[in-house]
């Protein structure tokens, strides 16, 4: 089923490139119907996946090339099985939200679709040379979405994207080669392996495992992106077109924060408990300094960029916390993020496609002329600010309580970017949407059609439903979490703070003064 | 009577969020005054069923009961569950029966608003918001509630939006109230590390036992940070004056009845906690006792009708939290009670006066409306009487608890006690200076305001109010306990703080108390039942100081100097100083070190694949060589 999964859109792809230019009406809702495709079969891998069980799950596998020990190597746990629910949702929106691509839209379906492959195969490699080739394919078509299809700046843009996540890959492709090469060096017949689950059971010295880390962690930091290596990050977005930005702050980014999760903490756990500080550390920065950023912003869409980095702090503090609300906090953040801020994307394109501006100057008192889209925008705000009842939250909370016990500082220092986030969103709103209705072009704004309201409802309704019932996804990840967090306690004196801790604290230290 | 199951207390949230929901999808086509009506009787319903939930407590036969609706984050004990005992089910009667007037008052005040339906989708959705704070078992739960009431607050003050003032204000309360949240958080955070999980039934019966001092100051100071923004006291209460953009009926509700007062609650609720954290609560009683006065001599140099009774909300609220502060937590939430029925009726019947006004909310061009609108003038003038703290109406049973426990608590609490005093004085002044600039005196009206009469739906909501406002304080007087009886189950463990216990000292604080309100009564009569001239000199009389007074001590351009610009200005800096030049610089100047080294070793054809292709390689020679050293491992 993983497989299918991987290929329905390749297939759709190539479906879409035998369709002729001169039927150029036809690609676009082509390439949505055979989206929905994607969507069902991850819809089916969902509801039958085991809530039970902690490890991998509809495993395929089929050696390619075995002097290597590369394998097509596929498989779902709690990690990714959210990830890739939300990647097959977000394409059938993004397409549907891409009217506005007006020219050379047969590459642009191929581009998409080919990306939806290379996404969804990330989450579920388990073979890291299968990872990693799914990894760089994804480059190629949002190289060409920025740069074809994007705004003024869009080529350097581009570039920058690609060089810096290029940069970022070579050092992963590096230490991948090295896991394979110690791999031959601790089995008798020196036999190489990619496979994830065989690589786990390697014994890596902790300076080599320092390394490993460093090269795997840098690779992904860029991608989260954690500060300071988040400079791409703005200027993709601004230049993307409306479907890029929803699919690169949705789900590209969390390829970071996934690899963080699934590879460092896994294959390096030494490594990764001396390295809390500073990973969490930068987390932390960057919740703090992407919200103060946010705040000052003149450009909606850039502001919306930088919130993303504050958000994606929270995913990697809760990851470092190494505790099991820290780590589902941080997978639930994962896929709450990418409806928040795909939604608000989607939104700032649409006025856009409206208005041709994405400066919050340009706007005032649409929520009169416009409250429709005033409503729906406030309600993604608010599920970004965190506000309880909303998904948004429910990672933060886990993110924040899970994090105190093993990382108290730092989870202070957090969140107060709740207090930062409810600013910037809601000053961001106050320019935008209320006050006088100001400027003739914005007095003869249109609200949502009936399809920009159907793009946007679903978001809203798991909004709503992960913010009251995040069971749905919880009980399917706390398992795997689980399993993790055994890992490295297993595997390193690391031992995962217990409740009560705090008071023990406390009372051994009142206890010392009474002495 | 029926006895109704925990189990079903749901219907008390349910009712109004179904309201609100209803609304939202079809109060277009509902329409006016229809939505109203369907508004109010969702109100009423959760009134009803909660009545009839709580009469086992007011027979003494009921015991407090918890009731799991679903799990909701099981990593930090976070789940949706009911808890009913009498505190919850008291707090749950005060909502639903103060807001359910407060919905029927607004179908009268909101007559013609363009978005009729939307403002009672707001109403039931905070109704709903509040109720899941009070009915919460989970400091979660609670949690949410005490989010949604603020997101309702946001909604409700901003809710003629076109008005760049209101908006304003509405985001101003949704910030400031999330700086006290932050302080909320990390009480969170800390109850579940000493817990292991957030619900009261595992917290608040284990605190006795397993909660140090240190752990218990800690969690105390934190909740106190936000019940501190919520509630409105010193230095987070900037956001409540401004919050009088909204309709009246939303002061009314929201910023007097019901949400302000959720800090206090929170307080009282955790008391277990604030029993083994002393310092804690003197620090609440004396940030309340601060705030009471604080707020009370701003009131008195007000002239905006909504903005005196503003003021006045901070420093009665201050008066609880100095009760909950002195352990008084049953007076606390009894003065809670008591405000709740006079400060809605004060702002229901200012609102009146305002919509007799055409819109107008400067008392300087109101007098002599005594004749014009009887109902609300009578009815005001027993608001008045009430929170000026003279028997037998309700404020006075209150406020005179509480002095008189903050006095027997002795020591520095002796002098919380007399800014408390000194507070009965002011309070009544500034509401007595209000009602004679009102309604008494020869009209100052301008030409063409011809004030009338509220209509039925509004003038019965302050009918009833009053009533309350009369009666409402003899359900807890010296001679029969029976409120503190009531909320025994709640507190049970806790010990609570007493007045003294010699018949004679409690009268003489009472005499003391009420003699304090005579004064300040009689010198407002003094100083404003006369021509408008002579109050103006009167004021000016003042000097200086008055001006400190009319403008809140400039406390809103001190923040603005002190934190707001220089936070723009920071953010500013970081954002195109050192986000743009330094750490994007940094990476543009690395790429353009790159491209110059590119460029001398092999001219003029770097393409971006080549160049991908040479790190790629770099890396992974450099990768190879290494491990090849280490020998593999």
């Amino acid at each position: 089923m993983l497989t299918l999964l991987v290929l329905t859109p390749l297939l759709g792809a190539v479906v879409v490139s035998l369709i002729p230019a001169r039927r150029g009406e036809l690609h676009m809702p082509l390439g949505m119907a055979l989206s929905v495709a994607p969507l069902g079969v991850a819809g089916a891998v969902f509801f039958s996946f085991d809530k039970g069980e902690a490890s991998f799950q509809m495993v395929e596998k089929v050696v390619w090339w075995e002097p290597w020990g590369i394998a097509w190597h596929l498989g779902v746990d709690g990690i990714s099985l959210g990830l890739v629910a939300l990647t097959t949702l977000l394409f059938p929106l993004s397409l549907a939200a891409s009217d506005s691509i007006t020219h050379r839209r047969k590459a642009f379906v191929v581009a998409m679709l080919f990306l939806e492959t290379g996404l969804i195969g990330s989450f579920l490699a388990l073979d890291l040379v299968v990872f990693f080739v799914f990894f760089e394919v994804i480059l190629v078509p949002m190289y060409l979405i920025i740069g074809i299809w994007g705004g003024e700046r869009r080529v350097y843009a581009a570039v920058k994207f690609f060089i810096y996540t290029a940069l970022g890959s070579a050092l992963l492709l590096a230490a991948i080669i090295a896991l394979a090469v110690i791999h031959a060096s601790q089995t008798v017949g020196g036999a190489l392996s990619f496979d994830f689950p065989t690589l786990l059971a390697l014994d890596i010295s902790p300076t080599a495992q320092m390394w490993l880390f460093g090269a795997f962690a840098l690779a992904f930091a860029i991608k989260v992106p954690l500060f300071p290596f988040h400079t791409w990050l703005p200027d993709a977005h601004v230049e993307a077109p409306t479907a890029g930005s929803v699919l690169l702050a949705g789900v590209l980014l969390k390829l970071g924060t996934y690899g963080l999760l699934r590879f460092n903490l896994t294959l390096f756990p030494e490594a990764t408990v001396s390295l809390v500080p500073v990973l969490a550390g930068l987390a932390v920065v960057g919740i703090i300094y992407g919200a103060v950023v946010a705040i000052v912003q003149p450009d909606l869409k850039k502001l919306v960029a930088y919130s993303s980095v504050s958000h994606l702090g929270f995913v990697v503090l809760g990851i470092f916390a190494l505790t099991s609300a820290g780590l589902q906090g941080a997978v639930i953040q994962n896929v709450n993020h990418g409806l928040t801020t795909g939604a608000l994307f989607l939104l700032v394109g649409m006025l856009y496609d409206r208005r041709h501006t994405k400066k919050i100057a340009d706007f005032g008192g649409l929520a009169g002329r416009v409250p429709l889209m005033a409503g729906f925008f406030l309600f993604m705000a608010f599920a970004s600010i965190g506000l309880p009842g909303l998904n948004g939250f429910v990672g933060e909370f886990l993110v924040l309580v899970g994090s105190f016990p093993s990382l108290p500082a730092f989870a202070v220092v957090a969140a107060f970017g709740v207090v930062l986030a409810a600013i910037y969103m809601l000053w961001a709103y106050q320019r935008v949407f209320t006050g006088p209705l100001t400027g003739t072009a914005n007095r003869k704004l249109v609200d949502l059609s009936p399809k920009e309201t159907a793009i946007l409802a679903p978001l809203a309704v798991l909004v709503l439903l992960l913010g009251l019932y995040p069971g749905i996804l919880l009980d399917r990840t706390a398992p795997s979490v689980e399993a993790i967090l055994d890992r490295i306690e297993q595997t390193t004196d690391y031992e995962a703070p217990s409740p009560s801790r705090l008071a023990d604290v406390f009372v051994s230290a009142s206890e010392d003064e009474d002495r | 009577m029926i006895e109704l199951p925990t189990e079903a207390l749901w219907l008390v949230i349910a009712f109004p969020l179904g309201g609100a929901l209803l609304l939202h999808f079809v109060g277009r086509w509902v329409g006016e005054p229809r939505a109203g009506y369907l508004a109010s009787a969702a109100s009423l319903a959760a009134f009803v069923v909660a009545a009839v939930a709580a009469v086992p407590f007011f027979t003494g036969e009921g015991h407090p009961s918890e009731s799991l609706l679903w799990e909701w984050m099981p990593a930090v004990g976070a789940s949706f569950e009911i808890a009913w005992d009498p505190l919850s089910a008291l707090m749950t009667l005060v909502v639903t029966g103060v807001g359910s007037l407060i919905h029927i008052y607004s179908v009268g005040y909101m007559h013609g608003d363009p978005r009729f339906a939307r403002f009672f989708t707001y109403l039931n959705l905070f109704t709903a918001s509040m109720l899941t704070l009070v009915l919460a078992g989970n400091y979660a739960m609670l949690f949410v509630g005490w989010e949604l009431v603020g997101l309702c607050s946001y909604l409700l003050i901003s809710f003629w939006f076109t008005k760049p003032s209101a908006a304003s204000a509405g985001k101003k309360a949704f910030v400031v109230n999330r700086i006290g949240d932050f302080g909320f958080l990390i009480a969170l955070m800390l109850i579940f590390s000493a817990f292991g999980t957030l619900s009261y039934s595992g917290v608040l019966g284990r605190a006795a036992g397993e909660l140090s001092g240190w752990a218990a100051t800690a969690i105390g100071l934190t909740l106190a940070a936000g019940a501190i923004g919520k509630s409105a006291q010193i230095p987070l209460y900037v956001w409540l004056p401004d919050a009088m953009e909204g309709p009246t009926p939303v002061s009314a509700l929201i910023h007097a009845a019901t949400m302000v007062t959720a800090g206090v609650y929170v307080i009282a609720r955790s008391a277990p906690i604030f029993e083994l954290a002393p310092a804690a609560s003197a620090a609440v009683a004396a940030v309340g006792a601060l705030t009471a006065l604080w707020a009370a001599t701003i009131a008195i140099g007000q002239s905006d009708i909504k903005r005196v009774l503003a003021y006045s909300t901070i420093s009665q609220l201050g008066y609880m939290f100095l009760a909950v502060g002195a352990t008084a937590y049953v007076a606390g939430v009894f003065h809670l009670m008591t405000h709740a029925f006079f400060k809605a009726l004060l702002f229901l019947a200012a609102g009146s006066v305002i919509h007799a006004m055409g819109g107008r909310q400067d008392m300087e061009e109101m007098g002599g409306l005594r004749k014009a609108m009887p109902v609300t003038f009578v009815t005001m003038a027993v608001g008045v009487v009430a929170i000026a703290g003279f028997p037998p109406l309700a404020g006075f049973w209150s406020k005179d608890e509480i002095l008189s426990v903050v006095f027997n608590q002795g020591g520095w609490y002796t002098a919380l006690w007399l800014v408390g005093l000194v507070t009965a004085l002011l309070t009544a002044f500034y509401m007595f200076r209000q009602f004679v600039m009102v309604f008494l005196g020869k009209p100052r009206w301008p030409d063409g305001v011809t004030p009338h009469e509220s209509p039925r739906s509004m003038t019965l909501p302050l009918v009833i109010l009053a009533v309350l406002s009369v009666a409402g304080g003899l359900v807890n007087t010296p001679f029969r306990l029976g409120l503190e009886h009531f909320l025994e189950p709640s507190f049970e463990g806790v010990h609570l703080g007493h007045p003294p216990e010699g018949v004679s000292l409690v009268l003489i604080l009472a005499v003391l108390s009420v003699a304090a309100g005579v004064v300040g009564a009689a010198m407002a009569f003094l100083a404003y039942h006369r021509p408008a001239e002579a109050w103006r000199r009167f004021q000016t009389g003042f000097g200086r100081v008055w001006g400190w007074w009319e403008n809140a001590y400039r406390v809103d351009e001190a923040y603005g100097a002190t934190l707001v610009a220089p936070g723009r200005r920071l953010a500013e800096r970081t954002a195109f100083g050192v986000d743009l030049k330094v750490v994007d610089g940094a990476v543009n100047g690395m790429a353009w070190l790159v491209r110059a080294a590119g460029r001398s070793i092999r001219p003029a054809q770097s393409g971006l694949v080549r160049q991908y292709g040479l790190w790629f390689g770099l890396g992974l020679v450099a990768f190879l060589i290494w491990i090849l050293l280490r020998g593999g491992a």
